[in-house]
């Protein structure tokens, strides 16, 4: 078997990850075309291996480890996800400005009232799940989007 | 061309091809299952590379975990069911044109490295008696880090998601006294007395107005999502 089938297919598998992760803007979408990329190195890895007839089949334990590496980075990044969720009703990654530079501070949804703070207001929220359903109930937070109501 | 070629090169176009759906669905959900196709086929890749172990490693982790946990994703964060129009971001053809050079680079690169290798296809060499054998002389250091790691990781998963631990929230200054547990419903109408002065009132309160007690947070998540991740 000609070792470009596998190269291949992990090359282009890898730059769709790539575009997934530029071109998306759901956070979720964006860990998907991740584990995309994974996948394509781990073909890489296997492939190798193979082709080098490893007698220690480091390409194939590596994988296993990139397998178990992807699942505790899917595990943080959904925590991670759903915390921003909790805190800003959104995961549009092209909606949490916070901490760009040339714009101004806070979130173009995320109810910053606050202005520049948003990062600091971030971590001291972080804890909470209360607060943002409180001021939303109360009309002082932000409205969550119409497509994202239940 | 011969059999195994054109079994992986099939294998290769449904993998690429889900892949592709994956990344430009507008369904958030099918990109889920799309996913799930994709990684799928890469199992029955590794069947034909005669990596067993790892093909059946892929479809529990990959298939079995993986997907569900971002479909659990896409339900916590109650995303849209139907299509949703505004998934792909603005700089959607500069990514177009990115990842077409990433692809036309890295395809070059490996048909003109790679282009006459072929590599030997021998049943047996990736079964689960061999890297158990791997795993467990070669490279049981790497393996017990790895068991670390995962344990650091769920517990860093824990801390993410509950909502009762964690970082020391934001407190008003000058107003030191907490409310007791069951106070936090009264606690609002407190912000708003004419002693504190509005406008400072205002200011600090995103940070501490809303503070919840351990007993305030519990009932109010709607469908329990601190358990999510």
């Amino acid at each position: 078997m000609h070792l470009v089938y596998p190269t291949v297919v992990a090359a282009l598998l890898f730059s769709l990850g790539v575009y997934g992760v530029l071109a998306r803007r759901n956070a979720i979408l964006v860990l998907m075309s991740v584990e995309l990329m994974l996948n394509a190195v781990n073909l890489n890895l296997v492939a190798f291996d193979i082709r080098f007839r490893d007698r220690l089949h480091g390409g194939q334990v590596l994988t296993l480890f990139t397998i178990v590496i992807a699942a505790a980075e899917i595990g943080l990044g959904l925590a991670i996800v759903l915390l921003v969720y909790r805190n800003r009703r959104t995961i549009d990654v092209d909606r949490l400005r916070a901490l760009s530079e040339h714009e101004t501070g806070g979130d173009e949804t995320g109810g910053d009232e606050t202005g520049g703070t948003g990062a600091d207001g971030a971590i001291g929220r972080a804890t909470a799940a209360g607060p943002v359903r409180e001021t939303a109930a109360a009309g002082a937070g932000p409205e969550p989007r119409p497509e994202e109501a239940p | 061309m011969n059999g195994k070629e054109i079994v992986f090169a099939l294998l290769g176009v449904v993998t690429v091809g889900a892949g592709f759906m994956v990344v430009t669905t507008r369904q958030l959900v099918h990109a889920a299952l799309w996913l799930v196709l994709s990684f799928g086929a890469l199992a029955g890749g590794y069947l034909v590379l005669t990596a067993e172990f790892v093909a059946w490693v892929q479809v529990l982790i990959y298939v079995g975990a993986v997907v569900v946990l971002l479909l659990f994703g896409i339900m916590l964060t109650r995303a849209p069911i139907g299509e949703s129009a505004d998934l792909d971001s603005g700089n959607r053809w500069v990514a177009a044109a990115v990842a077409a050079a990433t692809a036309a680079v890295l395809v070059t690169v490996m048909v003109m490295g790679f282009g006459d290798t072929r590599m030997p296809l021998r049943a047996g060499g990736g079964s689960a008696d061999e890297l158990g054998a791997g795993v467990f002389r070669t490279w049981v250091l790497p393996f017990e880090v790895l068991s670390v790691l995962l344990l650091a990781s769920l517990v860093g998963a824990i801390v993410l998601s509950r909502t009762d631990i964690g970082a020391a929230p934001q407190r008003r200054p000058g107003r030191s006294a907490r409310p007791g547990p069951g106070g936090g419903a009264a606690r609002p109408r407190r912000t708003v007395r004419p002693g504190s002065g509005a406008g400072a009132d205002a200011g600090t309160r995103p940070g501490g107005a809303a503070r919840p007690e351990d007993g305030a947070g519990a009932e109010t998540g709607p469908g329990g999502d601190e358990e999510g991740g």
